[in-house]
């Protein structure tokens, strides 16, 4: 397995509940299918109009839109299957997406700015700029992305309030 | 007009609560209540639709009386580029323009001219590179409003620039002034092709207080203007008509966007469409794009919820005659580049947000509401009908957890209470007090009683 560490202050899986303190409050799941852009961006949607409801402040719901949106995407255009969950807590928004997929061959190389593996034809619909895990990282306060070729890719994404 | 905070009103009598503004609101802002419609003024962003969707006539928008000119002592009317596309392309615009002084102006001074001005400015507002990208136009009121009520965290990419109609409030004064007329003596008048306009004169956002005065209908004065029209004298016509094409331009949505000169540009009109591309802003998908010209109307301006001319048509029609006046600028674009050096085309307030109401201050209660919201939405029917006065089953559960409208408010679910009560009725109604003493259980032998 290989995993990857974000620059910034950054736990393990084994300790990160360290760093939540806030009581969690709910959670929203989303089946997601790759392949399938009619619903693309609508999981998205539905996750930032309901933050919006609940009255979270607007700085932090625009990272959570851009990174739960960059989260469902590589997942609809580089992966089978998988599923995209945010749990709110008092504290912090947790997004994590879990897929069924070819995995990442070089998770270092994929988090630089610019490297897609997109076909021609996703670039022409306006995607494979290889910019979305760059963003995901630059909007969270905590990022971890692990990937088992073959098998599938699991990001996990952490916005304090 | 002057107490009201909305354009857009309701005149009660002629509304007869029969939902169909409701569900073409795009801030969901209309709920039917005792068989009559009700705007709530913190969601309304006055574009109009709803005007544009009543059947019954029944939704208004207020501007002025035109005696409120009697007021001042030096009229001037600033005309929206869309006023042109109104008439028939044979009218010499500065005839059309001759013919809107004759109606009690002064003089006129053309939105169009200001539009060439404010293209000057974005441009320039564009090359800096310490700006939020994508950058939105802040031509369009409805469009400010909808940010603020609905995408307030992209207000920072909102361009911190005043419309073209403001920066001719601010020209047409300061021409007054320079005639020796005092500040209050002068009154300037917008010719609007819709009521948000008239909102965003009352209301300014971004200005302290807006240079004009008030504003009068394109639909409002369009006989008064068919009527000059004919009685003109060509002889004693004023040279009115100033601006080029670059100005006259943004009356249909791709006019900013024509005009503005830089960087990748995107235009988009019709306030649902807007709504889908703000979506996309907000999850980052358009950070390649440098400006975003937004209107709320369908074609632009020429599409305003106040104006005559089939949208379709004034469209050709503007088109056509911004040709006829050319792509050159007719202002001094080295002037307006040192005024907006000087900070003069700037926004003097910050733009604050307004978001809706959370469903609760305390975020652990929003998140009890919310659940609550779902578990009432799981058994309300999903028809989005309408009839319970809510946009749709969505919204009427938002509005039970929020206190404004109950379950029973749905007629299915009425129905549904009804008919359990009609059956314990029923049920009822066969069980008789032994008291009584039937007789049947013994007809059909059945009696075991004794
Ligand atoms: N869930 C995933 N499963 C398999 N491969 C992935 C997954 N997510 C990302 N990748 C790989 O990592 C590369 C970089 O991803 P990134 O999101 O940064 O860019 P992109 O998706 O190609 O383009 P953009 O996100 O800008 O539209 C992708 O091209 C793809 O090869
Ligand atoms: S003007 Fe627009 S926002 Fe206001 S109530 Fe009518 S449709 Fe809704
Ligand atoms: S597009 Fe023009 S006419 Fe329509 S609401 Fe906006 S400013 Fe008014
Ligand atoms: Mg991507």
């Amino acid at each position: 397995m290989k995993s990857y560490k974000s620059d910034k202050k950054y736990l393990y899986a084994d300790r990160k509940d360290k760093n939540h303190k806030g009581k969690f409050l709910m959670s929203m799941r989303f089946d997601i299918s790759g392949g399938n852009l009619d619903s693309a961006g609508e999981a998205s949607s539905t996750i930032k109009s309901k933050l919006k409801q609940l009255g979270i402040g607007y700085s932090i719901i625009r990272r959570v839109a851009i990174a739960s949106y960059e989260t469902e995407m590589n997942i609809v255009l580089h992966a089978n299957r998988g599923t995209l969950s945010v749990y709110v807590a008092e504290d912090h928004i947790k997004i994590i997406a879990v897929d069924e997929g070819p995995g990442i061959p070089n998770v270092e190389l994929a988090m630089q700015e610019g490297y897609s593996t997109a076909t021609e034809q996703i670039r022409e619909m306006g995607f494979g700029a290889g910019m979305g895990l760059p963003n995901m990282k630059k909007c969270s306060d905590q990022f971890e992305i692990h990937s088992d070729i073959g098998k599938g890719t699991k990001v996990m994404i952490v916005i304090f309030f | 007009m002057r107490d009201i905070y909305h354009s857009v009103t309701l005149d009660k009598d002629k509304c007869r609560g029969c939902t169909n503004c409701i569900k073409n609101c795009p801030t969901e802002a209309i709920r039917v209540r005792g068989g009559k419609a009700a705007i709530l003024k913190s969601k309304c962003i006055d574009c109009g639709e709803c005007i544009r969707i009543c059947p019954h006539h029944a939704k208004i928008a207020s501007t002025d009386d035109l005696k409120t000119l009697s007021n001042y002592k030096y009229n001037i009317a600033i005309p929206a580029p869309a006023f042109y596309s109104q008439f028939s392309e044979d009218i010499d615009i500065n005839i059309l323009l001759n013919a809107l002084k004759a109606i009690g102006f002064d003089y006129v001074y053309e939105v169009a001219e200001a539009a060439e001005r404010v293209s000057i400015a974005i441009t320039n507002y564009l090359k800096k590179n310490d700006r939020t990208a994508p950058s939105i136009s802040s031509s369009c009121p409805a469009i400010i409003r909808l940010i603020q009520v609905r995408f307030p965290e992209l207000i920072e990419n909102i361009i911190p620039i005043n419309s073209p109609m403001e920066i001719a409030g601010k020209k047409a004064r300061e021409y007054g002034v320079q005639l020796g007329y005092r500040d209050k003596d002068i009154g300037v008048f917008f010719i609007t092709p819709c009521p948000a306009k008239v909102t965003s004169i009352l209301r300014p956002v971004g200005v302290k207080k807006s240079y004009i005065n008030g504003a009068f209908s394109i639909t409002q004065i369009y006989s008064e203007i068919i009527k000059k029209l004919s009685s003109i004298n060509e002889a004693d016509l004023e040279n009115l008509q100033k601006s080029s094409g670059q100005g006259i331009i943004w009356g249909v949505s791709g006019g900013e966007k024509h005009a503005v000169d830089y960087g990748n540009r995107l235009s988009v009109d019709g306030i649902h469409n807007v709504i889908n591309v703000l979506e996309e802003v907000e999850m980052g998908k358009l950070n390649n794009m440098d400006y975003i010209e937004c209107q709320a109307c369908i074609g632009g301006c020429i599409g305003g919820a106040l104006t005559v001319e089939n949208r379709f048509i004034a469209r050709i029609k503007l088109e056509r005659i911004a040709r006829r006046y050319g792509q050159k600028f007719s202002v001094d674009c080295d002037e307006v580049l040192a005024d907006y050096k000087k900070g003069e085309y700037f926004l003097k307030e910050e733009i604050k947000p307004k978001p809706i109401q959370p469903l609760d201050k305390n975020l652990g209660r929003a998140v009890e509401k919310m659940k609550h919201m779902e578990k009432i939405l799981e058994d309300l029917p999903g028809l989005d009908c309408g009839a319970c006065g809510a946009p749709n089953c969505q919204a009427l559960a938002e509005d039970i957890v929020r206190g404004y409208a109950q379950e029973l408010d749905c007629i299915i679910i009425l129905k549904e209470r009804v008919n359990e009560l009609a059956e314990k009725m029923v049920a009822l109604s066969k069980t008789v007090p032994p008291a009584m003493g039937i007789k049947e259980p013994e007809e059909e032998g059945t009696n075991n009683w004794d």
